[in-house]
C-alpha cells in the first residue's frame, strides 16, 4: 500500500487550523441548529401573519407561511443529515463493499450488498466499473445487482425529506422496502441464471481483481469531519435550488389546490394509479429534492400514499441515464428483465402501502 | 507526462477535466492529457468509480473529484 497515496486522498489540503477549532465550530453550529429548528415554525407564522400582514386561511397567507417554515427546515435537516451520512460514508469506499462481498453466498449476499449500498459512496455514472469490478472478484451477479439497486433507491436527501414531512414512520417504511425491493429484484434475477446475457467482453476479465488504489480507513476523525462538511458543500450545494423550487410549487398546491381533488385519480381507489406513476416515475430522473416537496403537497390533496411513494421511487431509483451506462455492460434482454422486477417490486410496495396505510 | 481520465462523460469527470487542465496550466508543465470515455479502455486500470485520474500510467485517485491542491500534489509526485 502506497502511503503518499493513501494520505493525499484523504482531505483538501488547507492551511492547517488546530483541531480544536474545528470542533468548537461544530459543536457551536449544532447548538444553533438546534435552537433555530425549535423556533421555526412560530418564525414563519409570525412573520407571514404579523409582519407581512396575510390572512391564515387566505391562498396567499396558507402558501406563504408554509414556504417559509418548510423551506428553511428541509435544508436545515438536509445539512445535519447529509454531513451525518457523509461521516459514515468516510468509513467505507467501493473497494472495501467489494472485500467485504467477495464470496459471500448468495441471500447473505444480497441483504449485505442491499445494505452496503446505501452507506457507499458512489455514483450512478460509476455503475459499469463498479459491476466490472465485482463481476471479477467473483461476486455473485445478483449480489451485485442488489447493490446497484439499491445504492440510487435508498437515497439520504430523499430519506431527510420524508421524515422532516411525514415522520419517521415513513422514513423508515422508505428504507424498510428499499431494502426488501432491492434484496429481493438481485436475489430473482441471480435465481434467473441470466450470466450468458453479460456483455462478453466483461465475463472474459472473470481472472481476479485488480488492485484497486487503497481505500480510506485510515482517515482521522478530523479528517472526516472535513469529508462531511465537503458533502453538505457538494450535495446541498447542488440540490437546493431543485428544493426551493420542489417546496415553492408544493407551497402553490398547498395553497391553492381545494382538498380532494386529487382523490379520484391518485387516491386510492384507483387501482390504476400505482403502475400508471411507476411507469411515468421510471424514465423520468430527478434528484429526491425536487420531487418530494411536490410528493408533499399531492398527498395534502387527496392522492394515496402509496401511489405518490412508488413514483417517487420510481423517479429516484430508476432512471434512463443509468440504464443507457448499464447498456455498456448489460445486453438489452437482462437490462429489460432488470428494469421490470425492479418496477414490478416498486409497485407491489405501492400497492401494499395503499393498502396498509 | 501523460494524465489520463477516466469517465463515460457525467459532470464529475468533465469537471476533473477542467480542472486538470488548469492545474497543468498552473504548474506550467508539459503534459498529454486525454479523455478516456469507453468502458473497456477505463477498466484496463484497476478503478471501481469513476472519475479516475491516471499519472504516467498509475491510477491516483478513483470515485471522487480530487481539489485542485491535490491534483498538484498527485503531478508534483509523479514527476519526481
Amino acid at each position: 500500500m502506497d502511503n503518499a497515496i493513501t494520505t493525499n486522498m484523504l482531505v483538501e489540503v488547507k492551511p492547517k487550523k488546530g483541531n480544536n477549532a474545528l470542533f468548537v465550530w461544530l459543536g457551536l453550529g449544532l447548538v444553533f441548529w438546534v435552537f433555530i429548528y425549535y423556533f421555526l415554525k412560530r418564525a414563519a407564522d409570525f412573520i407571514s401573519f404579523n409582519v407581512l400582514g396575510l390572512s391564515p386561511s387566505s391562498h396567499l397567507g396558507g402558501s406563504v407561511s408554509f414556504f417559509l417554515y418548510d423551506a428553511p427546515k428541509v435544508l436545515m435537516l438536509l445539512v445535519l443529515v447529509v454531513f451525518g451520512i457523509g461521516i459514515i460514508r468516510s468509513f467505507f469506499t467501493p473497494e472495501r463493499t467489494r472485500g467485504l462481498l467477495a464470496g459471500k453466498k448468495e441471500t447473505i449476499g444480497n441483504i449485505m450488498a442491499a445494505s452496503l449500498g446505501i452507506v457507499t459512496p458512489f455514483c450512478s455514472c460509476s455503475a459499469c466499473p463498479l459491476f466490472i469490478g465485482f463481476v471479477e472478484a467473483g461476486i455473485p451477479f445478483g449480489v451485485t445487482l442488489s447493490f446497484l439497486i439499491a445504492s440510487p433507491m435508498i437515497n439520504e436527501v430523499a430519506l431527510v425529506l420524508l421524515y422532516g414531512m411525514f415522520g419517521w414512520k415513513v422514513a423508515l417504511l422508505y428504507i424498510g422496502t428499499g431494502l426488501v425491493i432491492a434484496i429481493s429484484a438481485g436475489w430473482i434475477i441471480g435465481r434467473l441464471k441470466l450470466e450468458r446475457f453479460i456483455e462478453d467482453w466483461v465475463l472474459e476479465r472473470r481472472n481476479g481483481a485488480g488492485v484497486a488504489v487503497s481505500d480510506l480507513t485510515g482517515m482521522t476523525f478530523e479528517n472526516r469531519v472535513r469529508y462531511g462538511l465537503r458533502a453538505v458543500r457538494d450535495i446541498v450545494g447542488k440540490v437546493w435550488p431543485y428544493l426551493l423550487g420542489g417546496i415553492a410549487i408544493g407551497a402553490v398546491i398547498h395553497g391553492y389546490v381545494p382538498n380532494g381533488v386529487l382523490a379520484s385519480f391518485m387516491g386510492k381507489g384507483a387501482w390504476w394509479s400505482v403502475p400508471l406513476a411507476v411507469i411515468i416515475g421510471v424514465p423520468i430522473y430527478s434528484n429526491a429534492a425536487g420531487v418530494i416537496p411536490v410528493v408533499q403537497a399531492l398527498l395534502e390533496k387527496g392522492a394515496a400514499l402509496g401511489t405518490v411513494l412508488a413514483f417517487m421511487m420510481a423517479v429516484v431509483g430508476l432512471s434512463l441515464p443509468e440504464v443507457i451506462i448499464l447498456r455498456r455492460v448489460l445486453k438489452w434482454q437482462l437490462l429489460a428483465v432488470f428494469i421490470g422486477v425492479v418496477a414490478v417490486g416498486i409497485i407491489i410496495t405501492g400497492y401494499l402501502f395503499n393498502a396498509v396505510l | 507526462m501523460n494524465i489520463k481520465i477516466l469517465g463515460p462523460g457525467c459532470i464529475n469527470c468533465l469537471a476533473l477535466g477542467k480542472k486538470v487542465r488548469e492545474v497543468v496550466q498552473d504548474l506550467g508543465i508539459e503534459a498529454e492529457i486525454e479523455k478516456l470515455t469507453d468502458m473497456r479502455q477505463i477498466m484496463q486500470y484497476p478503478i471501481l468509480s469513476t472519475p479516475g485520474l491516471v499519472i504516467n500510467e498509475k491510477l491516483v485517485s478513483s470515485g471522487r473529484l480530487p481539489s485542485k491542491d491535490e491534483i498538484k500534489e498527485f503531478i508534483v509526485a509523479a514527476k519526481a
